[in-house]
Formats: C-alpha cells, structure tokens, sequence
C-alpha cells in the first residue's frame, strides 16, 4: 500500500529530526545536528533491508518516489518564498563577504576530491568485515543492482536508480 | 465571479501552490528547451524564476517569506517550508547504496570542517574590510557567512546588537541564493559529477536549500549525496562559531 511507503519515509524523518535535536543538545548546541541526515540514512538502511525481505512491492515504494519526484517543485516553492529582499537590504558586506566565501568554497572541492582519494582508497579494506551494517549493507547493494542500477567503479558514477 | 476565485485559492493555498509551481515548472522547461537549446537546466531558471517572484514578493509586501507573503500565494510556504523539503530531501535517498557514502565519508568530513572555517574566514575578512574591528562583530558576520541559522545563534550567544545579527542573515541568504545559482554553472569546472564530489561540495557549501537547489539543477541524482553531509554543517557552525572560532577571533583582533 501506498501509505507503507509514505510511512516508512515519515517515520524515517521523525526519529532522524529527533536524533538531530538530542545530538544538538547533548552538544550544547542550539540547532538540530545532522537531523535530516541521519533520517536519509535510516531510510537507506530500512529502505534496502526491506527490498532485499521483498517487502517492498512496487505500490509501497511509489509512497517513497511520489515524494521524491515533488522535491524540485518543492526547491522552487522554497525558492519563491526565501526573503530575498532581505538579502538585498544586507548590501555589498553581505553580498561580498558570502561571494568570497562562496567562491573559495568552490575552489575546494576539486582539491578535496583529489586528496580524499588517495586516503581512501587505503581505507574500506580493513573496515568491511568487522562493521555490523556490512551484514544488510552487501545484499542491499545487489538488489539495487538487481533492479537496473549503473553497476560501476565504486567511486566515479552516480548509481541510484533511474526512475 | 474573480472575488470568489480568489477566495478559493486563498483557501486552497498548498493547492493552489502545487499549480502554481507545476505552471512555473512547464514555463522554464519550455524556455529551456527553445531558448538555451537545453543547455541551462529547466530547473535552474525555475528556481531563478522562483527567487526572482520571491525579491518581488518581499518588496511588494515587506514580509519575510518572499512571494509567500502574499495571501494568494501562501501555500508556497508551505510547501516549500521545512517540513515538506525535508521529506523531500529524505525520499531522495531511497535507493542510494551506502558503499557510496561510507567511501566518501572521510573526505566528506574534512569538508564539513574546512567549508565551516573557509565561510567564517571570508566573512571576518570582508568585515574587517569594511571597517569592522570588535570580535563580536567579527565572529557574528562570520558566522552569518556559515549559514543564515549560525550567524544569529553565533550573535546572540555572544551579545551582538540586531543590526549586525540582521547583517549577518543576509550574509546567509546570499550565500544560499549564490550557491543555487552558480552551481549548475560552476559544475563542470570544479568536477561535480559523482556522488563523492557531491558529498565534498555538500559538506563544503554547507547551506541545505543552496545545496539542494543547486544540485537539483545540476544532476538530480546528486542530490540525496550532496543533501546528507550539508545537513550536518548548520549543527557543526552553530558548534564551532560561539566557541572555538570566537576566541580564535578575539586572540587576533
């Protein structure tokens, strides 16, 4: 049913939003840390534990892609109400201190993703035995890829499904 | 007959919203595809389209929520609020294998860390080109440059009076609005085309709605990539600026 998937999704954001609030305080923070991250994460984990139980028939996961085919109409909804006249109003200081910020920032990632590759790829060796995800991590990838997924060298191309 | 209308879709207001940004959609789609020849993304100008509506928005009605001010156009907010763009965002990951994340893991937290540095840096930079010479200052800008949400945590935590915490939100807003902007341009030449690069610029660039938005626009498929390690860095700058950034700033200046 539908509703399955939208649930699992829902469910998914509430413990996440909430894991992100109590970190935040545990950190003596006034923000939610990593909510919706930690929430994207459950959903991979569950999300690829149920599809390998085949517990995830075409009808749950629509639940689950409806929302994800609605997130650039949301992107442009959040874009027409952000207060872009505020922005505006900040003046040149505002505008020049985040266009630099944006601009080294920008600057980084190619030198970020030449450096992390070497360290890396001396990493998932020794890790993947031991860790306890490994177990519904493995099979998870195969239904992916059983289910028309890029098979490809691990670290070069986007490989969620086409929907 | 128009009065009742509009009373319906001030009603209807996420109604409403839904045919008003599937209209909005078609529209930059078509401009893509006649205009650009496909080659600026239809939704890049849709949500340039949507900025655009949300700058006239604010300055016809003075609000805070763009073009959501306006009674008629309410449900933008809401749809395009926390609650939905974060189910959103989460949906996206549905599919992703982990193998991707945990490879670009280590990476995506040094950029967490250095985009959370690199942001603050530029923005006590400017301040101080400006003209601006006390810590509070300094840090309360700088910590606006993170993100819109750490630079009033950062101000009001360390006492800074309303004008430079409303400075500091612009700061915010302008990054995000760059980030949505510049990244479908900037992609090609800073290789943002798999998911550890999305990790990286995610974690660097740090503002959710930027990011996302700025991916959206780029390759959808980067998005969930992208999404997961930003959402950690408002937490991480809301951290960092009121302590360990703040005393760093009040030791040079």
């Amino acid at each position: 049913m539908v509703i399955y998937g939208v649930a699992l999704l829902a469910g998914c954001m509430l413990v996440g939003l909430w894991a992100g609030d109590v970190l935040g305080m545990l950190l003596g923070v006034e923000s939610n840390v990593g909510g919706v991250g930690i929430a994207m994460l459950m959903l991979i984990f569950l999300g690829g534990y149920l599809m390998d139980k085949k517990k995830m028939p075409p009808s749950t996961e629509s639940g689950i892609t409806f929302w994800n085919g609605m997130y650039i109409p949301i992107v442009v909804a959040m874009a027409a109400s952000q207060n872009v006249a505020a922005a505006f109003d900040g003046g040149m200081i505002a505008l020049l201190a985040s266009l630099v910020a944006v601009v080294a920032s920008f600057a980084l990632v190619p030198f970020l993703n030449r450096l992390g590759r070497k360290s890396d790829a001396t990493q998932p060796t020794p890790e993947t035995p031991p860790t306890k995800p490994a177990v519904s991590k493995e099979p998870s990838a195969q239904a992916a890829r059983s289910r028309g997924t890029l098979v490809s060298a691990p670290s070069r191309s986007p490989t969620r499904h086409a929907r | 007959m128009i009065e009742s209308l509009v009373t319906q879709l001030e009603k209807q207001h996420l109604i409403a919203a839904f045919a008003l940004v599937g209209a909005t959609m078609y529209v930059s789609y078509l401009i893509s595809a006649k205009l650009t020849r496909g080659r600026v993304h239809g939704s890049a100008i849709a949500i340039m389209a949507g900025l655009a509506l949300a700058y006239f928005g604010g300055i016809h009605t003075g609000g805070t929520k763009g073009l959501a001010d306006i009674s008629l156009f309410a449900g933008l907010g809401l749809m395009g609020g926390g609650m939905l763009r974060d189910l959103a965002i989460i949906a996206t990951a549905y599919g992703v294998r982990f193998q991707e994340i945990r490879e670009a893991g280590i990476s995506g937290i040094v950029a967490l860390f250095l985009g959370v540095l690199v942001s603050f840096v530029a923005g006590v930079a400017v301040a101080y080109a400006f003209g601006y010479r006390d810590p509070v200052s300094l840090t309360t800008i700088g910590a606006g440059t993170v993100t819109y949400i750490v630079g009033p945590i950062a101000g009001a935590s360390i006492g800074a009076s309303s004008e430079i915490i409303a400075l500091s939100i612009a700061a915010g807003l302008f990054k995000s609005i760059l980030v949505m902007v510049m990244t479908p341009m900037a992609a090609r030449y800073i290789g943002l085309d798999n998911p550890r690069s999305a990790m990286i610029f995610g974690g660097l660039m740090g503002t959710t709605s930027g990011v996302a938005a700025g991916l959206a626009a780029t390759d959808p498929k980067l998005v969930p990539y992208g999404a997961m390690t930003a959402t950690f860095y408002t937490g991480l700058g809301a951290l960092l600026a009121p302590s360990v950034l703040y005393i760093g700033v009040r030791a040079i200046f």
